[in-house]
């Protein structure tokens, strides 16, 4: 089979072997209750890391995502508070801010030939401060739409509740796997991943590829904000710090190269689980310290990118082309 | 195919291309005709690069006209020219390693079903395509699964569908072996017999002699001469590529007066590395300079660059005055007392956003250890003399070297290498790029470093120049050693032949 897959399968074999290990030793964790906790409770993080996935893919990275979330529940909680509008409308409006702050992004890393990296921490920087611009302290939310929001589910079998904010990362997912291997905006990410200069001049428009896929990471980082706002009730600036380093995280261990052009949406889900069963499991068993969540899933990451650069080696090798770019 | 039957399919005349500092192009005619395969053939810096770049749009011409089926063109860009029926297949393969190979022939243009790639579809057009070419694939795996040879062809796969005109394929077969060329021409061949006109870039004369119908030799950004390929003598295809009239020569042969019965300073002995060059003895004795003659892409700057450990040999061991050295990496052949001026001095031999001063320093430095600085003080004399002894024309020491003309950014090399006060210098090219004052200049410097005991290997495809200060021509072909000549046995017309028919010569000898 394609060695590219490797990365996919591994991480698909670790997260069983994580279950299986976590079911052995509490049973209670294949219940449809716990799986869907798992999804609610990573829902911001999922929709986020399908927006990264799809930036890491065409070679770059956007470090701005965790400010963004934090700004999106600042905004809302402002506006809910502040004015008499509809939480719908105000998403409308904060969705297509986000937007256009992350196609501004791609499009000062294209037409200015800025590193990524800079770029986008630039951009964490200024939603970060533009958060606390609107509120310093945290804003709770009240509204009936959100108590709505939050008292809606499916009861699954087992009585298991699939959440809004849960069902909604797995559409996410759903159109994000469609988006990146069925359509040529995908191959074309892919393509920019694979060597921007060669794909300029196999006729990949590079300019608008590089600012939807900042402008899609922006949309779902929004979406991962007002997903965000109703995991928590309210809006404060100093939340998500980070979040966009487990995204990159869920992203490798997901089995995308972090170099660019090799990986799969459905790795990113995969990811974002295991990490929440790492947590899930530190709940169950009480006694452990939370910082064991960072610390199996730094070595996660560790093995992963040995991984990948064991695999890149070894494709490099046998294409036999000696000399790299 | 004579040319005079054959319908015209690209023409371009006067062609003019300049940049700061050279004429990259100057005046230069071209003709391609449908159904034939046309080498271009020059030596690094002669132009054809910049003639390709123009014909495709990737650089705009200064002056000159080009025409396709006879309509004036003027492409922007490569994308441009694609569209106008001009494709390009380079030796480093331009398409998409992470993609399929059906993705890459249709990237831009995969079939679609309700705005969704259609995957079946897709695959079936990609073998189609490569049906075409004998080509039977699996089109839905990557294209770095494949070999560089199939790359290549589903390369020309993809820029015949997209253009149909023009095919130039450049360095195709620099990385392919025997069989994989024998494919390759039989899908050129095919398209030859489609119509296509083919512009077919090698440094392979076997090659060129194989596949094409006729040859436009460029030199020095001019053109040369156009030439029908059968009946065409190889030696005077040599002399075209190389530029010597047979009149005008300094000197008659190569020097004498080395004592080849002492112990040699340094000997090389079975030094090679699989790929780059076979497996070499060579000495080079006090005060000897040793030319190496041969093409581009001949072997002769892999050799210097297993002499200077900048890469790993396979192969062999290196003694100094009879001692073994162990040389892991530049920086030991550094210690060893070896210094080497590489070919490309842009790329791999100035920093050109320091000064003069800080690039003379530079070997030393390092040769001392970055740890035991050099006073300012004492940089700054060393550079001044240098700028005094080598006549290197700058204000003064503290202009950054980018600015300098070429001879001159030549002269601080070499006066960074001397600096260090090398055994054996090693000097790739001195002369390429430089004008003609400077290149007598340079000679003239070779000739008094030897005289100072000091022993140099010069690589250069100015035969008339190796003759005038070898005492020793190493002849390298096909990425081997084939011949050596010494002293009297030095003349541009033994040179030429050795490089152009190996075996004649051997026997000779």
């Amino acid at each position: 089979m394609n060695a590219r897959m490797l990365p996919f399968y591994a991480t698909v074999v670790i997260f069983l072997i994580a279950y299986a290990i976590c079911y052995i030793q509490f049973p209670a964790m294949l219940s449809t209750r716990v799986i869907g906790n798992l999804l609610t409770d990573n829902a911001f993080l999922g929709i986020v890391a399908v927006g990264m996935t799809f930036v890491i893919l065409s070679g770059g990275i956007d470090l701005s995502v965790g400010s963004v979330i934090a700004f999106s529940g600042v905004f809302i909680a402002v506006m809910l508070r502040d004015t008499s509008m509809h939480p719908l409308p105000v998403f409308a409006l904060l969705l297509s801010i986000t937007t256009l702050f992350g196609a501004a992004m791609g499009l000062t890393i294209h037409a200015l030939q800025m590193p990524p990296f800079i770029v986008t921490l630039a951009g964490m920087f200024l939603a970060r401060g533009m958060a606390y611009v609107l509120s310093v302290d945290s804003v709770p939310i009240v509204h009936p739409f959100y108590e709505w929001v939050q008292s809606t589910y499916w009861l699954m079998p087992g009585k298991g509740r699939l959440t809004l904010i849960g069902g909604m990362m797995l559409l996410v997912f759903l159109a994000g796997i469609l988006l990146a291997h069925r359509t040529r905006f995908g191959t074309n990410v892919f393509a920019l991943g694979g060597g921007v200069q060669t794909a300029r001049l196999m006729g990949v428009p590079v300019a608008r590829t590089t600012v939807l896929i900042y402008a899609l990471s922006g949309l779902l980082a929004g979406l991962s904000g007002i997903v965000f706002s109703f995991y928590t009730s309210a809006g404060y600036s100093l939340a998500t710090v980070g979040v966009e380093l487990d995204a990159i995280a869920a992203v490798v261990i997901g089995g995308t190269l972090l170099t660019g052009g090799s990986g799969f949406v459905a790795g990113t889900l995969i990811g974002v689980l295991i990490m929440g069963l790492i947590q899930t499991y530190i709940t169950f068993d009480g006694t452990l310290s939370s910082w064991w969540t960072k610390i199996v899933i730094g070595a996660l990451l560790l093995g992963f990118i040995v991984l990948q650069k064991g695999l890149v080696g070894l494709t490099g090798r046998s294409a036999g082309t000696a000399g790299g770019r | 195919m004579t040319s005079g039957q054959a319908s015209t399919l690209l023409t371009a005349s006067g062609l003019t291309k300049t940049f700061p500092g050279t004429r990259a192009l100057d005046g230069v005619d071209f003709e391609l005709h449908a159904g034939e395969v046309h080498a271009l053939l020059g030596e690094n810096g002669a132009g054809k690069s910049t003639l390709i770049k123009c014909l495709t749009g990737a650089y705009r011409r200064d002056a000159g006209d080009i025409r396709l089926d006879g309509a004036s063109i003027d492409p922007h860009n490569t994308l441009d020219a694609q569209s106008l029926g001009i494709g390009t297949v380079y030796q480093e393969v331009n398409l998409l390693p992470n993609l399929t190979v059906a993705e890459n022939l249709l990237l831009g243009r995969q079939p679609r079903r309700f705005g969704f790639i259609a995957r079946k579809a897709m695959n079936g057009e990609g073998r189609e395509m490569l049906s075409r070419y004998g080509l039977d694939i699996d089109v839905a795996r990557n294209l770095d699964t494949y070999s560089v040879a199939i790359q290549q062809i589903v390369a020309i796969a993809r820029a015949v569908s997209l253009s149909g005109k023009v095919l130039i394929l450049d360095e195709p077969t620099a990385s392919l072996d025997r069989d994989e060329v024998r494919m390759l021409f039989d899908v050129i061949r095919g398209l030859r017999r489609e119509g296509l006109g083919i512009v077919f870039i090698s440094h392979f004369l076997d090659q060129v002699f194989e596949i094409s119908d006729r040859l436009t030799v460029l030199r020095n950004g001019r053109l040369v001469g156009v030439r029908d390929v059968a009946g065409l003598d190889r030696l005077q295809l040599v002399n075209m590529m190389l530029g010597r009239e047979l009149a005008e020569e300094t000197r008659d042969h190569g020097r004498t007066g080395i004592d080849y019965a002492a112990e040699p300073r340094i000997r090389f002995s079975g030094t090679g590395r699989s790929g780059a060059i076979a497996p070499f003895d060579l000495d080079v004795h006090r005060g000897e300079v040793v030319g190496v003659a041969g093409l581009l892409g001949s072997g002769r700057t892999e050799t210097a660059e297993l002499m200077f450990a900048a890469a790993p040999k396979d192969s062999g061991s290196v003694t100094k005055n009879g001692k073994v050295l162990r040389l892991a990496s530049p920086r030991d052949a550094i210690a060893a007392g070896f210094g080497f001026s590489p070919e490309d001095r842009k790329t791999s031999g100035i920093i050109a956003d320091m000064s003069v001063r800080e690039n003379i320093v530079l070997a030393l430095q390092a040769r001392i250890g970055w740890s035991r600085r050099i006073p300012r003080r004492r940089q700054r004399e060393m550079a001044d003399d240098y700028i005094r002894r080598l006549d290197i024309r700058t204000p003064d020491a503290e202009k950054p070297i980018g600015q300098l003309s070429g001879g001159n950014q030549q002269k601080v090399l070499l006066a960074r290498w001397l600096a260090t006060n090398p055994e054996f210098l090693i000097l790739d090219e001195p002369t390429r790029g430089i004008d003609v004052g400077a290149h007598a200049e340079i000679i003239r410097m070779i000739e008094e470093l030897c005289a100072n005991g000091m022993s140099l290997l010069v690589i250069s495809s100015e035969l008339d120049e190796l003759v005038a200060y070898s005492h020793r021509v190493i002849v390298v072909r096909d990425r081997a050693h084939v011949a050596a000549l010494v002293g009297q046995d030095i003349t541009t017309d033994r040179i030429v032949s050795a490089i152009a028919r190996p075996t004649n010569l051997e026997a000779a000898q």
